[in-house]
């Protein structure tokens, strides 16, 4: 099941199924979030950046997780492929992070009148993207791409058990942004019409994140087997 | 094995530890100057208003006490990996995180702890009142020993780089953020008449955690880093 080539075979297969899912719940997402839900009473209608920005700040986190827990999974029982689906993850969760980040930024513009305050969940998220800058900066330090990947899962889940406590301890610091209105169980604070959206764009980076991590980890599997025999015979010089 | 030789292979390797730290004296003293280096460069750029300075001061002395023990972290590992002791310690029949939490000590002893003789001598060129140079020697004591268990993990996964203090500070500093928030806090709310116990109860439950996990954390790192 979780042998290199078999892996490949069937990720190629999935790609294009999961790349035109995500096609299609981004332009629903978009075509709800622009166009059927009514304007913010407060915000008018610059609240619809929101739409990429917090399934943006939700993917980066998500993608954390994912990372932690396939390295454990690639520590604990040597799987190389949890292996690669952990370091494959590194970039993309970055660069959802950044997403959040500027998004973040633009729409603090014209709410809190400024690019930047150090708010407690942006400075969390800011110091999120260092710590997966750290993790990629690690990976491309050591040369042997096994330990590598190793040295780099024992990292995530050192961040793993911090980044609650960085979390809270930057929340007491500082605290100007808007609470959660989704997650809130029993009454979600956010009106149905804006909820749709923005769970049809979730839905959405979720899939764009599989689109991604599945060729990132095929081109990954394929240059860590670059030297087997079914890898050659792909390309077609055995 | 004898479950009784651990404790004396711990004191031996921590004996042996401080030895060879005392026969090096300057590198104890070379993260210390650069602490108050790094203090008195503030006053330099920031003017030497004395307001400003007994605002910022709790801060500023912090982010010094990161930065020192920064600097001094790359001795926890550097001259045993070279010489190849340290694989000579992960062969040892004794649980490896143990003998990690003897070296962090031994490194903690030589380069944690004295911060905390010129921390007050810092305190009061940046106008600290003294209940505040009080609580920076409390949250000194609870939060430097947190940054060398967190910075060992680091210095464990970077060990056979090259380039490994660029990375270092990049894989070590985010986690220092707690330490540096909860211990500055606290030196602000004592100087504003406010009760510290909350921060450094906090300040110890992270020590505890600290003491607990990382020991295991560092010697994975070190057999994954070593092979």
């Amino acid at each position: 099941m979780a042998s290199p080539k078999y892996f490949y075979s069937i990720a190629g297969t999935l790609i294009p199924w999961i790349g035109s899912a995500c096609l299609l719940l981004t332009l629903a997402g978009l075509y709800y979030g622009l166009l059927v839900a009514p304007a913010d009473y407060q915000q008018g209608d610059s609240y619809r950046i929101m739409f990429v920005h917090v399934p943006a700040a939700w993917m980066s986190l998500f993608i954390y997780m994912v990372m932690a827990v396939a390295g454990a999974i690639g520590l604990i029982w040597r799987i190389k492929l949890a292996e690669v689906i952990a370091i494959s993850s590194a970039p993309i969760g970055a660069s959802f992070t950044f997403l959040a980040l500027i998004t973040g930024s633009i729409w603090g513009k014209p709410m809190w009148g400024t690019w930047w305050v150090w708010d407690a969940r942006l400075t969390s998220e800011l110091i999120l993207l260092f710590l997966y800058l750290g993790i990629i900066a690690l990976y491309n330090a050591i040369e042997d791409k096994r330990t590598a990947a190793r040295a780099t899962s024992i990292l995530a889940i050192v961040g793993v058990v911090n980044i609650p406590i960085i979390h809270y301890s930057v929340e007491w610091w500082n605290t100007l942004h808007q609470g959660p209105t989704v997650t809130k169980f029993d009454a979600p604070s956010i009106d149905i019409s804006m909820l749709i959206p923005l769970l049809l764009m979730a839905g959405a980076f979720k899939l764009f994140y599989a689109f991604v991590l599945l060729m990132r980890a095929r081109c990954e599997v394929l240059n860590r087997e670059r030297n087997t025999q079914w890898v050659k015979k792909l390309a077609g010089i055995s | 094995m004898n479950t009784a030789s651990i404790p004396r292979a711990f004191s031996a390797l921590l004996k042996r530890d401080l030895t060879l730290a005392f026969r090096h004296r300057a590198e104890i003293a070379n993260p210390l100057l650069f602490f108050v280096l790094i203090t008195a460069l503030f006053p330099l750029g920031i003017g030497p208003d004395p307001a400003i300075l007994k605002e910022v001061g709790p801060g500023i002395i912090w982010v010094a006490a990161l930065l020192a023990a920064l600097l001094s972290l790359d001795s926890v590992f550097r001259s045993d990996f070279e010489d190849g002791t340290l694989e000579q310690i992960m062969m040892s029949p004794h649980p490896l995180s143990l003998l990690m939490l003897a070296k962090v000590m031994a490194h903690w002893l030589t380069s944690g702890l004295p911060l905390l003789i010129v921390a007050p001598l810092l305190g009061l060129f940046l106008g600290l009142s003294g209940v505040e140079i009080k609580t920076l020697l409390l949250t000194l004591v609870l939060g430097t020993p947190i940054l060398s268990l967190v910075g060992a993990i680091g210095v464990a996964l970077t060990v056979g780089l090259r380039s490994g203090g660029m990375i270092l500070s990049l894989l070590v500093l985010p986690l220092y953020i707690p330490v540096l928030i909860f211990s500055a806090g606290a030196v602000n709310a004592s100087g504003a008449g406010l009760t510290i116990s909350g921060h450094l109860s906090l300040l110890t439950a992270l020590l505890i955690l600290a003491i607990s996990l990382s020991p295991a954390a560092i010697a994975s790192s070190l057999r994954v880093s070593l092979n």
